[in-house]
């Protein structure tokens, strides 16, 4: 759908707010892309690597490793918008998809261990100390990366399809849906805490000491890890913008703003919800995945329900309904609180409530809205 | 033997060796050997929409009480009624929101409507404009009306949806008519409530329905754009079959009194959900029952 056409039939001028929702990225969106995928993938490794740590530029490894757990974040915030930002379904449960796509590659870094555990068993710890002698059902594809990477898109994937199904077919709306998706994801919290689930029970998995026969804490291992984990996102960020820009994600906005009149037009909101709400739930579980081997731990305290509405958070800090704003949230709160617990751990929780608060009274469209309304009082100013 | 007689028998006898063609009725073949199709609207009986009998009670409260209503294709009906006389409760359950307790509801004399959902109602061909104007406010108009547009509705159809201009010149000509060409690229929420209005009609006709039902359209508007409405209906009548909910009786008297069959156009009176009168406006206007609900007894 190009502008020519829609102002050759209306025979007037094109506007330029004609222009700006109808092109998936515009050229300065491309070159900020390309800006991105060039630091991901030449400047973070040069300046982390190549530069000495002496210099100015050297990029540590400890910012590193803090960059690369955002933007697993990053990833969910952006999954948060699809279904929340842009189909007005508010979920509290992609915490629980986020960890399970973690433990499913968690599984696989646990038998990557081989006989270098503490019980120098070829069972993981943890089964040894439970004193069982095989690995149970479920680990069965364990030992194979390909197995397990399928796992991470298929277990997310599959729950949120069935759950949704049945969710959405009820007509579960608003707040009533928000309540379930959390109650689902303490459950599921509950159940992996427990020894006989066969997830490690609290401990979870941590120790990890290979991927595919390398091992994890090499920094060329970390620094592979770090750009496959920026190019998701940057991936993710442009299927979602191109997907926002289809019909199919106008019936989405159509559904979050009236979805009666969407019905009544003879579109089944049904499909479009499950759609989205499973793609969202898949993109968390990649999250979860890449998130895993750069932190080292998985615990079932990454499905607590705090978890899930701190992604939330991100979201609505960056701007809904913007893709790029839930990015920015995440990184912006992560950063700050990371920032704070430094500077001052004692009151690091009264800043971040301190900033809820100010986001909430004066940018109700998050930074990004924010931003925007500012750069139009600029511009009327100017006009 | 006239001649005339000679032709009148020819023509007989091919009418007895071609049955299929033995008449025609409502653009379809006539009534003996037909197979029913699913989802194709049969009106060969002359009627698009009919109620028997729907009662619909919430928690003990009656808002249907064994309604009855028959529309004839092409027809425009006008229904008024007192407030809670269940006017849109009907149109509830004939587009299926709501599951009456008892009845039938069928679109032509083939479609059940009562066992079908919302959207299939939908793309059967039974468009509904709400009370209050509901348009997809974050959208453009433009947009509003592409949604709106009849095309496949399944999700993975919309994914790759691409407009064609013969779609395209659609949308330009439905926005000339409902007079928001100059508005098309301005975002639905910061339109007029009467404009509003126009649109969600205007995105109703998209869809190109047989059937429109119009739950109070002219609700907000000036006398100005009500004029205009009352001559779009109008133009709209005999194409499409309509069923018009109004309270403003100047804009029913418009209605009714013009276009081409004016003569035979009724209206129907709801009262505590069931027909208390139907016929002519002014026979309506002057039924005693009628004068006694609305000015009490």
């Amino acid at each position: 759908m190009n502008t020519m056409s829609i102002s050759s039939v209306l025979n007037m001028p094109p506007t330029p707010a004609l222009t700006v929702p109808r092109s998936a990225l515009g050229s300065k969106g491309w070159t900020a892309v390309a800006a991105a995928v060039v630091a991901v993938l030449v400047l973070a490794p040069v300046l982390n690597l190549l530069v000495s740590p002496d210099s100015a530029f050297h990029l540590s490894d400890y910012a590193l490793a803090l960059i690369g757990k955002i933007m697993c974040y990053a990833i969910c915030a952006l999954a948060m918008d699809l279904i929340w930002g842009y189909t007005g379904i508010l979920s509290l449960g992609h915490g629980l998809f986020f960890a399970l796509g973690g433990y499913a590659m968690g599984m696989y870094l646990m038998r990557q261990i081989g006989r270098d555990g503490s019980y120098h068993s070829d069972l993981p710890d943890f089964m040894v100390f439970l004193d069982w002698k095989q690995v149970p059902w479920h680990w069965m594809w364990s030992e194979s990366f390909i197995g397990q990477a399928i796992l991470v898109v298929l277990v997310p994937g599959l729950l949120a399809f069935v759950f949704g199904f049945f969710a959405f077919r009820s007509r579960i709306k608003g707040v009533y849906f928000s309540i379930i998706t959390q109650a689902m994801t303490f459950a599921a919290m509950l159940l992996f805490f427990r020894n006989e689930t066969g997830f490690g029970g609290n401990n979870g998995f941590t120790d990890f000491k290979r991927i595919m026969g390398i091992p994890i804490a090499q920094p060329s291992t970390r620094m592979v890890l770090f750009v496959l984990t920026g190019l998701t996102l940057i991936g993710f960020y442009l299927m979602a913008r191109w997907l926002v820009n289809t019909k199919f994600g106008r019936v989405l906005q159509a559904i979050r703003d009236a979805e009666s009149r969407v019905m009544f037009c003879g579109y089944n909101p049904l499909a479009y919800k499950l759609a989205i709400w499973t793609l969202s739930a898949v993109m968390c579980g990649i999250a979860g995945a890449l998130y895993v081997p750069q932190v080292g731990i998985i615990n079932p305290s990454e499905m607590s329900p705090a978890s899930g509405i701190e992604i939330a958070i991100w979201a609505a800090v960056g701007g809904r309904a913007t893709l790029i704003g839930p990015i920015i949230g995440a990184f912006f709160v992560n950063g700050a609180k990371s920032w704070f617990t430094v500077a001052f751990p004692e009151f690091w929780l009264y800043f971040l409530g301190a900033l809820f608060i100010l986001v909430t009274l004066f940018l109700p469209d998050g930074i990004v809205g924010g931003v925007k309304k500012l750069l139009n009082k600029n511009a009327e100013v100017k006009a | 033997m006239t001649p005339e007689l000679l032709e009148a028998g020819a023509e007989a006898l091919h009418k007895h060796q071609h049955p299929n063609n033995a008449g025609e009725s409502g653009g379809r073949a006539a009534s003996y050997g037909r197979v029913v199709e699913p989802d194709q609207l049969d009106v060969t009986h002359g009627s698009i929409l009919y109620l028997d009998d729907i009662s619909v009670s919430f928690d003990g409260f009656k808002a249907l009480n064994k309604l009855c209503l028959n529309i004839a294709v092409g027809e425009m009906r006008c229904i008024i009624g007192p407030n809670g006389a269940g006017k849109t409760t009907m149109m509830d359950v004939i587009t299926g929101k709501t599951r009456p307790d008892a009845g039938t509801a069928y679109f032509g004399s083939t479609i059940d409507l009562l066992a079908r959902r919302e959207n299939e109602i939908a793309q059967i061909g039974i468009g509904r404009k709400f009370q209050k104007p509901t348009v997809f406010e974050q959208l453009s108009v433009f947009e509003n009306l592409e949604l709106a547009l009849k095309a496949d509705r399944r999700a993975r159809a919309s994914v790759f949806f691409r407009l064609k201009s013969e779609q395209l010149d659609r949308i330009g000509e439905m926005l000339k008519l409902i007079h928001l060409k100059d508005q098309a690229q301005r975002t639905a929420g910061l339109l007029s409530h009467g404009q509003k209005q126009w649109l969600e009609i205007g995105m109703l006709l998209m869809q190109d329905p047989k059937l429109l039902l119009l739950d109070e359209p002219v609700a907000g508007m000036t006398d100005e754009e009500t004029e205009r409405t009352a001559e779009l209906f109008l133009s709209l009548e005999g194409a499409h079959s309509l069923v018009v909910v109004e309270h403003d009786m100047k804009f029913i008297n418009e209605l009714t009194t013009r276009g081409a069959n004016a003569d035979r156009k009724r209206v129907t009176v709801l009262h505590e959900g069931s027909v208390l009168a139907e016929g002519k406006l002014a026979d309506v206007q002057s039924n005693e029952k009628v004068v006694e609900v609305y000015l009490g007894r």
